[in-house]
């Protein structure tokens, strides 16, 4: 019966991280690319995880660890990808040609990287 | 079928066409910061090989190894997010 879930939970798991693997190589954009990578490779691997936390019931050691190891992906997954991303908005990272809106184009303070809310100017 | 046959057999050819993948990307990336997703991805999907290998070889020492390369993945991304918005600042 665990072997059966443990089975279960792989499969989802390698298969969302061949999603993220393909979004990484057929995305046109950075920003695109970063999208489908974190939120998916950290399910995927979060999943295999899981299935080593059930895989060894009798050892706690090795649950906690995974559990653990869990919490830290979920944990810095996010930020790891926001200051990347910060970072290539910076240096001027092209966008795809069909992006709609920057919603960001203007904020950022050329000089010291803080970021406005784009009514300061204009403001009395 | 044993959970270590399909271990074997299934999911690491799985993973294993996954880090083919990134790896295009790692060589052809446009720019530094794709390339550096895809270190992270690639991180990433190894912390969940050696999982899945230590499920299939029974051999529950291997998760210190996947915590450990978690936490480099982490501090490698952020001293390269650090380092590339330093220098565009000049």
């Amino acid at each position: 019966m665990t072997a059966i879930l443990i089975g279960i939970l792989c499969t989802i798991g390698a298969l969302a991280i061949l999603i993220a693997a393909i979004g990484i190589l057929r995305m046109p954009d950075f920003y695109l690319r970063l999208s489908v990578t974190v939120k998916a490779a950290t399910l995927g691997g979060g999943l295999l995880l899981l299935c080593a936390a059930f895989y060894f019931p009798d050892e706690v050691s090795v649950t906690t660890k995974a559990l653990a190891i869990i919490f830290f992906l979920t944990l810095t997954a996010p930020v790891a990808a926001h200051l990347i991303a910060r970072a290539a908005y910076f240096i001027g990272t092209e966008q795809w040609k069909g992006t709609v809106r920057d919603d960001l184009a203007g904020m950022y303070d050329k000089e010291t990287h803080t970021l406005g809310s784009g009514k300061e100017s204009g403001g009395d | 079928m044993t959970l270590s046959a399909y271990i074997d057999y299934v999911i690491l050819p799985i993973l294993g066409l996954s880090l083919l993948l990134v790896f295009i990307r790692l060589v052809r990336g446009p720019s530094v910061v794709d390339r550096v997703v895809a270190l992270d991805l690639l991180i990433t999907i190894g912390v969940s090989v050696i999982t899945v290998y230590s499920i299939s070889t029974q051999k529950s020492t291997l998760i210190d190894v996947a915590m450990i390369l978690a936490l480099i993945a982490f501090l490698g991304t952020i001293a390269f997010a650090y380092y590339l918005e330093k220098r565009g600042r000049k």
